[in-house]
Order: structure tokens, then C-alpha cells, then sequence
């Protein structure tokens, strides 16, 4: 009985540890494009990073940055008019490219991903009992009654009241935060290696959002899984992560320490970020919009894709795009011509808060004077 | 600026909620569709709105803040309860009549894909509200350039449709449309919710600016506490259909007294990695229950981390039996909890 594979066993933990500095995850020049009637599209363009064992990396950027995309890619799990290259690699195992029947050796079972609507992760025809001893059974051989068993024993991890009740259940009969903490449940079923968790809060309320990213952190710690933590909501990102990727328009732009990256931001675009959230502990501090879109990945112009929005924006911006360049210290990347100006520098130094035209604003009082 | 006192300050409040009640109807399937239970969505609220103010109603999915809304706006009808505006109670009055005050109170929705007619051109969308009050006419081609040139569109864009303009843009155009009246008070439903962060902030600093230009008072209706924080004057905090703590922004978020919000503010990631790890979690277990169905007394006491761990026996059956009143206990604000308690999160 030493040897149950079922175990949430605490020895694999405590070799991983032993081992930390382990590279799980090795994702190099990842690119990624989708043809479309106007062009390739380029979602993903030449990603690059290492994510060693029991480390919480934490992947930031707005609507269409890329985000995303790059962990599918990783999973495998894009569409097949995708166009990939570059190289991912799994404790040195090539998955790009990788047989199907190889990719399932490792999906879900070494490298575990949760998504952001448990709705439509969920199967709703089948009771979540099913579910997730199926996925146990994916992976190992072990009859029904002992899978779920295993089931109970990891709803009961994710703080579900009454699990055995609740396995025969189906997702419908269960609330959000309820069926994200079954779909985390799900994910730890086979002690994975790595979870990605592309945005796991983001449609819950906040009361449990803070549920889930407890149940999270469980999660990683039980399993001693490395992590990648995809989201927009850099409060998120500031609690969790260890290191923190910032992407914009389908390429890393900073890289860095949580630390580096919320202290001593080195590129505009975090900076802007950073200055636009509306603040708790700064509730008076004004915000700093970034003005414009973020650029259309379509036949994307040559320069930095963030040139249009940048107030630093020179002439080099426009003609050659950056490379991530050590700024504060070796971890701490940032892809920026003028990285260095930003030393010292607040948001509200960089960019412009001023919004209304308030001349337009004061022409269309005077005409309307009188006619309300 | 944000921390001006309270509407109290010696002028009546431009809007005020009394007592608002609405119960929506749960009917079963079928052909008679009997009414087989009562959705309590809003339940015996009460606020002031004082002039150039913004009150923050917050709370969870379901609280009913957005039903809030539209009570206050008389775009559904209340169940009971009034709502005053400059002394006027609105519930009461004539189609007609409410018509023409409607033009003095406007919203901005939340989806600004949804809220905007996609086969209207950007002018005739601003245009819209001047056409049908009779407006027009006198001068609302150059008011309605000067609204898109206000909230930051060229006017040239004007002929362009809806979908041609990115979510921020659109947001623009809502809040261009609902000052073209000249309104007295706006409220503002999740205006930026369905945002990204970096273009949102250019709509917050818009609102704003327009409060300070135009002496606007917001009623600003959203789910996320450090929106509310940043743009607040005072702030209610909503939980199954009752109000549970009110205050000014400082009061409330330097010294939460109801375990709801307490639970709330702690529940806010902040973006500051050390401050972050280092903060008290306050967490609550459990989702919120149905409101067809809210629990007796106090709404909250079945997901309460003080009431599961800090109370007594003979102090929980009070939690059970009495609806705890919305009234200051020493707090320094009214909170809805007999066992209030100034808490330090931030």
C-alpha cells in the first residue's frame, strides 16, 4: 500500500522542493498566427519563458494580448488552421508537434488546465462524480469505486460541504464558484506537475473569487504544481505570483519578480497599466488612462505595437521593434527603447489624465443656456 | 474633493429613495402560470442623493442595485416605497409627466455593445433624446458636435455606426447621449464593467471631470469596490436586497462595521505585492442564498464569519429572529448588524 498511485502523497511534494529550481515548462520563440480573409493574424509572436517547479508565474495583458492563446498553445488544444512554431518543452519532452496519443500522456495528467467558465468546462449531461473520476480513470488503472473515492477526497480538498452527496450533482445544479472549485478538483486529480489557469476568477463575484484563488493556492501547494496564472486583474497576479509576464499585442513586453514588475515598472504600457486601476489603499490618486486601442494584429506595422499609445513614442519606436532587455537586474526584462527614462518616473509623470475637451464642454452649455 | 461631506450638509438631497419594495413574481410553467413564489429583490431600501453627489451602490450579482436603478428611474414600477426627486415623488406621477422629467434623469448602461442601436449613426444616437423632447431643432447639430468633442470623439466621426468604435469609444458615446438633455442626474449602471482596465480609467476620469463641469449627481451602481472607492462621494453596500452599511467612502472602507463588508474590501486583491501578502483576509464561506427564499432576520448570517465563529448561541438567535435595523451603533455610520464592529483592512 505504499505505492498508491491515488495518494495526494506528500513525498513527490517534498522531492519537487528538494528540486525547485527545476525547469517544468520550457516555452522558447513560441508563434503563433491564424490565416484570416485579411491576413495572418499574429496572436502569439515569439514567447519565451521558463517556469521551474513549484514557482507561481503570472501572465498579465488586456483582451487580445495573446494571453491566452500562448497557453493553448502549450496544451496543444488550438484549432487546426492554427500556424505554430517554435518549441515547448516538458521536463525536456518536445510537445509541439507531439502524437496526439503522446500529448494525452501528459494533458491532464503532468500538465492540468483550468478555464475561465466552469460552464462550459464542465460536461453538463454528466454528473460531476462522473467527471471527475473519469478523469482519475484517464489516466489510471484503478476500478470506479476507487475513483470515486479519489473524487470525494478532492472535493472535500476544494472545500465542498457534503462530497459525497454532491458527486452524484450535475453542473447546473451547482453555482459558479461551486463548479470552478469541482473543474480545480478536477485538475488535481493526477498530482499534476503544472496547472494553467486561464483567468479562474474572472466570472465569480468577489467574495468567491477569494474562495477559489484559496482553493487555488491549496490546490498548488497539495500537488507541489508549478503554476501559470493567466489573468487581467493585476491584484490577482500581485497576491499570487512569484514572477510576472506582461503581454501586449502577442509579445512579452516585461518580464520580472512580482516586485520588479509592481515597484520599478520599466515599460510605459505596465506603467499605464498600473496607473489606470483605481486603488483602495490610493483611493484620491487620479488615473492615468492609456489613450487609443491596442493595435490590430493584423499586418501589424514594423516598431513597437504600443508606439500610437505611447507618450514617450520617438522616431526609433516606429521603425524597430524592441527586444526584452535587462533593466534593474538579470530577471527583470522590459522591451522598451526608453526603459531607463522611466527610473523614478509615476504614471501620472508619463501620461496625460486630462479627458474632456472642456472648451466643447463649455459651448454646448452656453448654446443650451436657458432651454432646459 | 471626493471626501466632501455627506448630502446632510444643510441642502436637501435632488433624489431621495424611501422605503423601496419591488417583489418580482416566480410563476410556474404552464399554461395557467400561477404565481408560485416572490423574488425579494429589493427590500425596504432608503437612500439621499445630494446635488453634485456621487452615491456608489455596491454589491455582489443579485444584490439588486441594478433593479435599484431602474426603481429610482421609475423604469420599473415599485412594489412600494417612493422616490423623491426635488420633492416630487416619481412613482406617482403620470406617463406624461414623468416623461418630462425624465429629462433630468438619465442612465448609461452597462454594455455599450448592447446599449447603442447598431444601425444608428453616432450623431442621430446623440441626436435621439433632442428629437424627442423637441429639441432639436434649436441648435442640436452643434450640440451634438460639442457632446462628441466633450467626451473625447471627433465630430467628423459622427456618421459612423456603433460598431465602428472600440468599447471605451462606445461607452463615450452613451454618456454623450445621456448629457445631450442636459440632465441634472445620471445614473450609472456597471458603466465601466465590461471594460479593460486601461480604457476604463479614461471613462472614470471623464465622469469625473463632467460632475465637476456640470454639477452632475451620479447615482453609480457597480459590483467593483475600487471603482466605487475612486469616484464616491458616499456609498451604500447592498446584500440580498437590503442596504447593510452606509457612510462616506473614507468612513466606510477606513472602517468597515458590517461583516459583509468587511468581508468585501477584504476580498479585493490589491495590486501591491507586498501590502498584498501581508494584508488580514476576512473570508466568507458558502454563495449567496436565493432571494426567492432569504434567510430570516439577518440576510447574512448564513455565510457571516463573525456569526459562525465569534457569536454566542443566545447572540445568534438575535441574528435569526430580528431584522438588525440600518442605524449607527457607535460606529460613526449606520450598518445593519447587531453586532457591528469598526474593523482596519487597508
Amino acid at each position: 500500500m505504499t505505492e498508491d498511485p491515488l495518494a495526494v502523497s506528500t513525498t513527490p511534494t517534498a522531492s519537487r522542493n528538494g528540486a525547485a529550481t527545476d525547469v517544468v515548462l520550457a516555452v522558447d520563440d513560441l508563434t503563433v498566427g491564424f490565416p484570416s480573409d485579411d491576413g495572418l493574424v499574429q496572436a502569439v509572436r515569439g514567447v519565451s519563458y521558463e517556469l521551474r517547479g513549484g514557482e507561481v508565474l503570472g501572465i498579465v495583458g488586456e483582451s487580445g494580448s495573446g494571453k491566452s492563446v500562448t497557453s493553448l498553445a502549450v496544451m496543444g488544444l488550438l484549432p487546426g488552421n492554427a500556424q505554430v512554431s517554435g518549441s515547448v518543452r516538458f521536463r525536456g519532452k518536445e510537445l509541439l508537434g507531439a502524437r496526439e496519443s503522446e500529448l494525452n500522456s501528459v494533458r491532464g495528467r503532468s500538465v492540468a488546465m483550468i478555464f475561465q467558465d466552469p460552464m462550459t468546462s464542465l460536461n453538463p449531461v454528466y454528473s460531476i462524480g462522473y467527471q471527475i473520476a473519469e478523469a482519475v480513470r484517464a489516466h489510471h488503472n484503478v476500478s470506479k469505486a476507487a475513483a470515486l473515492d479519489r473524487a470525494t477526497e478532492l472535493l472535500e480538498l476544494v472545500r465542498i460541504p457534503n462530497p459525497r452527496q454532491r458527486l452524484e450533482n450535475y453542473p447546473h445544479e451547482m453555482s459558479g464558484g461551486m463548479r470552478q472549485r469541482v473543474v480545480i478538483a478536477i485538475a488535481m486529480a493526477n498530482n499534476p506537475d503544472v496547472i494553467i489557469a486561464d483567468e479562474p476568477t474572472t466570472a465569480l463575484d468577489v467574495t468567491v473569487q477569494a474562495q477559489i484563488m484559496d482553493s487555488l493556492q491549496l490546490a498548488q501547494q497539495e500537488t507541489g504544481a508549478a503554476m501559470v496564472l493567466i489573468t487581467h486583474d493585476l491584484g490577482v497576479i500581485a497576491g499570487q505570483a512569484d514572477r510576472v509576464m506582461v503581454m501586449y499585442a502577442g509579445k512579452l513586453v516585461e518580464v520580472g519578480t512580482a516586485e520588479d514588475v509592481f515597484y520599478t515598472p520599466r515599460m510605459p504600457y505596465t506603467v499605464g497599466l498600473l496607473g489606470s486601476l483605481p486603488r483602495l489603499d490610493r483611493p484620491s490618486e487620479r488615473l492615468t488612462p492609456i489613450e487609443g486601442a491596442p493595435p490590430s494584429v493584423v499586418n501589424m506595422p514594423p516598431g513597437c505595437p504600443f508606439t500610437p499609445r505611447c507618450p514617450l513614442a520617438v522616431a526609433v519606436c516606429e521603425e524597430i521593434e524592441p527586444e526584452l532587455a535587462p533593466t534593474t537586474g538579470p530577471g527583470h526584462l522590459a522591451a522598451c527603447h526608453r526603459s531607463e527614462e522611466l527610473v523614478g518616473a509615476s504614471a501620472g509623470d508619463v501620461f496625460d489624465t486630462d479627458v474632456v475637451d472642456t472648451e466643447a464642454l463649455a459651448h454646448f452649455v452656453r448654446e443650451n443656456e436657458g432651454q432646459s | 474633493m471626493h471626501e466632501s461631506g455627506s448630502s446632510a450638509a444643510g441642502s436637501e438631497p435632488i433624489l431621495s429613495a424611501r422605503n423601496l419594495v419591488k417583489h418580482f413574481p416566480i410563476r410556474s410553467t404552464g399554461l395557467i402560470r400561477r404565481q408560485v413564489g416572490t423574488v425579494h429583490a429589493v427590500c425596504d431600501v432608503s437612500f439621499d442623493l445630494g446635488h453634485g453627489e456621487t452615491l456608489g451602490l455596491v454589491g455582489e450579482s443579485g444584490c439588486g442595485k441594478s433593479t435599484t436603478a431602474r426603481l429610482v428611474l421609475n423604469l420599473i414600477e415599485a412594489t412600494s416605497g417612493e422616490v423623491l426627486y426635488e420633492g416630487t415623488d416619481l412613482t406617482a406621477l403620470s406617463p406624461k409627466k414623468m416623461r418630462e422629467l425624465r429629462q433630468d434623469l438619465q442612465i448609461v448602461f452597462q454594455d455599450p455593445y448592447a446599449s447603442l442601436d447598431p444601425r444608428m449613426p453616432v450623431n442621430e444616437i446623440v441626436a435621439e433624446p433632442l428629437r424627442i423632447h423637441g429639441r432639436y431643432d434649436r441648435g442640436g447639430r452643434t450640440a451634438v458636435q460639442d457632446l462628441l468633442r466633450t467626451v473625447g470623439l471627433k465630430p467628423e466621426h459622427g456618421n459612423r455606426f456603433p460598431h465602428e468604435f472600440s468599447g471605451g469609444q462606445r461607452q463615450r458615446i452613451g454618456v454623450a447621449r445621456a448629457l445631450a438633455l442636459r440632465p441634472k442626474v445620471l445614473v450609472l449602471d456597471e458603466p465601466v464593467s465590461a471594460l479593460d482596465v486601461s480604457i476604463q480609467a479614461g471613462v472614470l476620469n471623464l465622469l469625473d471631470e463632467l460632475q465637476a463641469e456640470l454639477g452632475l449627481s451620479y447615482l453609480f451602481v457597480s459590483h467593483d469596490l475600487s471603482v466605487v472607492r475612486h469616484i464616491a462621494d458616499r456609498i451604500a453596500v447592498m446584500y440580498l436586497g437590503r442596504i447593510v452599511e452606509t457612510g462616506t467612502a473614507s468612513e466606510l472602507f477606513e472602517g468597515p462595521a458590517h461583516p459583509y463588508t468587511q468581508a468585501l474590501i477584504s476580498a479585493i486583491p490589491l495590486p501591491d505585492p507586498r501590502k498584498q501578502r501581508a494584508r488580514e483576509r476576512i473570508t466568507v464561506v458558502g454563495d449567496v442564498p436565493s432571494p426567492a427564499d432569504p434567510p430570516s432576520g439577518c440576510r447574512f448570517r448564513t455565510r457571516c464569519p463573525k456569526f459562525a465563529a465569534e457569536l454566542s448561541d443566545a447572540e445568534r438567535s438575535r441574528c435569526v429572529d430580528e431584522v438588525p435595523e440600518l442605524v449607527d451603533r457607535g460606529q460613526g455610520h449606520p450598518a445593519a448588524c447587531h453586532y457591528a464592529e469598526r474593523k482596519t483592512l487597508i
